[in-house]
């Protein structure tokens, strides 16, 4: 077996050292009863080559979103990630380095964890970050969960453009905890009303959580939304799924946010199937003791040198233990990596025109469109991705789409199953990535099928 | 001092004076000074080329950006040197032996991420239509095929995202278990012995429950008796790490399952440790009720600096029906994705992420996985503790083993073979960093004192195992004699010396700040 050094003869000098004549001997203290005999009935190891014609076999049952013309976004978006990313994650001084529990061996994940923190605290307009969440949906149930904690109020209001997957998590989290949420219905086919949130903040509300662009792509102002917070005691907490949007739109940081909960994957990572992302979570340096998760900080060797720790642990599991602000460990270190480097590459200009790229984009085919009889626009504002109200149900069109090989987007429905009022509602997503042939493919096909 | 005299001296030609050299750009060697990339950065420049288009602010919603984000333009050479030269102040499992109790660090083969990045797979959307995803659909299920067969147990949610995400998950199931039978209210106590991982204690406190902690024995195990004492009728349930963090098996596995079942309640398997017996133990035949998998540990998946990680969780009978959406199921039309609660004919108690799981990591554990097959996994798991046990009998006389007999995977000293030397157990760690090794983990468990867990794992030859036994070995013998400094020092070879965590805390500094004007 290639991964394994041992030779027969290095394991029966080893077992000799130590004294067991057999190698059951090591395993004396598990009960006779448990211990197999033999291995399990799964296939025997195989070469290299074999491994990658399996997986071959896989991909090859997959419509790729590379090779088809892809509309699809609703928290996940496909864009172009320079090659430079890919390469440099892949260092095995990055890929294979364990959490920086040793600061002297690990100055570069830490460095460029303060880096990560630096930029996500810029884009989204906040004064400090932490060093990675699991992804947007988890940070955010993380951020209801600090606001609990920093308000000792149990009550959390989500306004209805929230992703469905970031309320369904806050929602499993918070019954453990005995939070209660409200979550009014979202009207899309109406511009996004602040008054359906503020109407809902009251002296017991940790928070309100506001995602911009919502679930329907709509731009929401969070200044009155926060103003309203703020006078009842309550924390704002802004949801952001598509970071690239913050090259264009208004941090939630200038907008009165306590707490900013994102899904970074648009810089640096994959697709991926769903996973894994890298969530962003960010906050005022009034609420940092709260925050949950990794931070770096930065600090002195004893030779006076700058350097980076990990710091504020006593928040952390492994010294509070059932005390500790939330149970996480293991993090997103490596998708944060790649989002620096992204956002690195990218610099002020590249962050804001890839941004103006993308509406531009989504702008152009929004007017394509509409065009189309039994395709309505139902945004006023959004960012790069829309919501369209189609003459026949959106989730049939959507496979007949896949049939002539084009990902047309995302039903509402596939969110958001009992509104059945939604059926016709399709999520339309534009990126850098599509050509004007794409738009045309897509604009065509529409024709045929509505 | 005999064992210090072989190989290259441990300090720099010109003696210890040589480290305090200063250098006219700050560089020394290969170890190059690097600034943060905000202090590099001028306008104008760029790393990618991307037209200059203008929008309208029409559609924007009155929310135009108006000031800039503040983040420095650099060209694509000064991005790759910059973080090819923090890379270089890393050390990973690529760079050398890397012990660190706990945390499975073994060789990450390079054909998984080959396939994770394959066309069709690293490029799926997790929202196509299923139609257009059958075989990330077969290859989720192939994946869990694996774990339930390894694991003897009938179910498995996929979706947690790390292994106390895991915890998260296999608690929730239980909280939801007992909510089922109308007990959620009464059943608020979790039993977790005082060796455990911290996420266990968190992750109970996080789904609502308290913690009552169970003692071990001289032996380094539960303390059965006062385990069965804390029994009663207001406990969920207990938390259990087997193999224990001491590196030991829990001899009485199967009666304290059997003790909690009568007792109402369920058992959570920390699987932290499954490297020690996959291949040789199921934990279905144990009696747990779930157990998360540490994808990145058992099988593989690069650490990449602290994740990303996936940790899915095998659940019994008693538990399936409760697994969290989204989850694959199978009939004659093909593969399909339970994603919502009202879709599901089981009681799933939630949502634990956005979207199905770590896809990425699934890829790359199951690549793992089919390398090695049954037979290779079953050596794997045997050389790991093998080496831990080759590493305990060469050690044993000069360091202190925490508890007799075999061990698992990892191997648990204390600092008793340090008293009166002045030395202590991280500084023993910081001069092993100037020998080019990883250390341990230090101070974990807590049930000794300044704990030192060595986990060698099956990627180490018995050439490393035997050279870093030596370095050992001549470390400790230095710090009999009395060199108490050179420990205090170290590390001296390394891009900063000791840090100071302290005034780290007090006042943090967390990013970087544009100078003042």
């Amino acid at each position: 077996m290639r991964y394994l050094p041992h030779t027969e003869k290095d394991r029966k000098a080893m077992l000799e050292a130590i004294g067991a004549s057999t190698v059951e001997d090591m395993f004396c203290d598990v009960p006779a009863q448990a211990l197999l005999d033999e291995p399990v009935d799964l296939p025997s190891f195989v070469g290299e080559m074999e491994v990658e014609r399996t997986f071959a076999d896989f991909a090859a049952k997959n419509l790729s979103p590379s090779s088809a013309p892809s509309f699809l976004g609703a928290g996940a978006y496909r864009h172009h990630v320079p090659a430079t990313v890919d390469y440099l994650v892949q260092r095995g001084e990055f890929l294979t380095a364990y959490t920086p529990y040793q600061p002297e061996v690990s100055q570069g994940t830490l460095q460029y964890l303060y880096e990560f923190q630096t930029q996500v605290a810029l884009m989204t307009g906040m004064e400090v970050a932490n060093a990675s969440m699991y992804d947007g949906a988890t940070a955010t149930a993380e951020a209801v969960m600090m606001a609990v904690r920093a308000t000792r109020r149990h009550r959390a209001v989500l306004a209805g453009g929230l992703h469905p997957h970031y309320f369904d998590v806050t929602k499993t989290s918070a019954h453990s905890l005995n939070i209660d949420l409200v979550h009014p219905d979202s009207d899309p086919t109406r511009p996004a009303d602040p008054a359906s949130v503020i109407d809902l903040i009251d002296e017991q509300t940790a928070c309100v959580v506001v995602q911009s662009p919502d679930m329907f792509g709509r731009v929401i102002d969070l200044r009155p939304i926060a103003e309203a917070a703020h006078a009842r005691g309550a924390l704002v907490v802004a949801v952001t799924t598509e970071v690239v949007s913050l090259g264009l739109l208004e941090a939630p940081g200038n907008q009165g946010a306590d707490i900013v909960a994102a899904e970074g994957q648009s810089l640096g990572n994959a697709l991926s199937y769903g996973g894994p992302y890298v969530g962003l979570f960010a906050t005022t340096s009034k609420l940092v003791r709260q925050m949950p998760g990794r931070v770096t900080g930065e600090t002195q060797d004893v030779e006076g040198e700058r350097g980076w720790v990990l710091t504020l642990s006593t928040r952390e599991q492994h010294i509070r233990r059932e005390k500790a602000t939330s149970n996480i460990c293991t993090n997103a270190g490596l998708c944060a990596l790649a989002f620096t480097i992204h956002a690195s590459l990218l610099g002020e200009e590249g962050l804001s025109r890839l941004a103006r790229i993308n509406h531009a984009n989504a702008c152009k085919l929004a007017d394509m469109l509409i065009g189309i009889d039994g395709v309505e626009l139902m945004n006023d504002s959004f960012f790069n991705e829309f919501t369209v109200k189609l003459s026949k149900p959106a989730e049939q069109v959507v496979e007949a789409l896949a049939e002539r090989g084009i990902l047309g987007g995302v039903p509402i429905t596939r969110l958001l199953p009992e509104r059945d009022d939604l059926a016709n509602f399709l999520l339309v997503t534009v990126t850098e990535t599509n050509s004007d042939a794409d738009m045309d493919a897509l604009v065509l096909a529409l024709e045929e099928i509505l | 001092m005999a064992d210090m005299s072989q190989g290259r001296s441990n300090v720099p030609v010109g003696g210890s004076q040589a480290t305090a050299q200063k250098t006219i750009s700050g560089s020394k060697g290969l170890d190059f000074a690097e600034p943060l990339i905000f202090e590099m950065g001028e306008d104008g420049r760029t790393g990618v080329d991307l037209p200059d288009v203008s929008v309208s602010d029409d559609r924007l919603g009155g929310m135009r950006r108006k000031d800039a984000v503040g983040l420095p333009g650099l060209s694509e050479p000064q991005v790759v040197r910059h973080y090819t030269r923090l890379s270089q102040k890393n050390y990973g499992i690529d760079s050398g032996f890397y012990p660190l109790g706990s945390c499975t660090m073994k060789h990450n083969p390079r054909i998984n991420e080959k396939v994770a990045r394959m066309k069709g797979l690293g490029d799926l959307h997790p929202l196509q239509p299923t139609s257009t995803a059958q075989g990330a659909l077969e290859l989720i299920d192939t994946l869990a095929t694996w774990i339930k067969t390894l694991c003897g147990m009938p179910a498995v949610a996929m979706s947690p995202a790390a292994g106390a995400h895991g915890e998260l998950c296999g608690m929730m199931a239980i909280k939801a278990a007992l909510e089922d039978r109308g007990e959620a209210d009464v059943r608020k106590r979790v039993l977790v012995p005082e060796s455990a991982h911290g996420t266990n204690p968190a992750t109970a406190a996080a789904c609502g429950f308290t913690v009552d902690s169970i003692p071990a024995t001289d032996r380094g195990r539960v303390d059965f008796d006062a385990f069965k004492a804390k029994l009663g009728p207001d406990v969920a349930g207990i938390m259990l790490t087997n193999p224990n963090t001491c590196g030991l098996f829990e001899n009485e596995v199967i009666d304290i399952a059997d003790a909690i079942h009568d007792a109402g309640g369920y058992f959570y398997c920390d699987g932290a440790n499954f490297n020690a017996i996959v291949g040789r133990v199921r934990p279905g035949d144990l009696g747990i009720d779930c157990m998360h998998l540490n994808l990145h540990k058992t099988f593989s998946t690069p650490h990449g600096g602290g994740g990303p990680g996936a940790g899915p969780v095998v659940l019994s009978e008693a538990l399936a029906p409760f697994a969290p959406v989204p989850y694959v199921v199978h009939d004659a039309d093909g593969f399909k994705m339970v994603e919502h609660k009202a879709d599901s004919d089981a009681k799933p108690f939630g949502r634990l992420k956005g979207n199905h799981g770590q896809m990425g990591v699934f890829i790359r554990a199951l690549a793992f996985m089919i390398s090695h097959g049954s037979d290779g996994l079953r050596q794997a798991s045997t050389d790991a503790v093998l080496n831990a046990n080759y590493l305990r009998v060469k050690l044993q006389d000069v360091m202190s083993v925490s508890f007799d007999g075999m061990c698992m995977h990892e191997v648990l000293f204390d600092d008793h073979f340090l008293k009166d030397t002045g030395v202590t157990t991280l500084d023993f760690a910081k001069a092993m960093i100037d020998e080019g090794f990883h250390p341990m983990t230090m101070y974990f468990p807590l049930v000794v004192h300044g704990a030192l867990l060595m986990e060698p794992t099956e990627s180490e030859s018995k050439e490393t195992l035997d050279l870093y036994i030596e370095t050992l070995r001549g470390l400790n013998e230095r710090a009999q004699s009395g060199d108490a400094q050179f420990f205090k020092d170290a590390p001296v070879l390394t891009p900063r010396r000791r840090l100071d965590e302290t005034a780290a805390a007090r006042k943090p500094v967390l990013r970087w700040t544009p100078p003042a004007e």
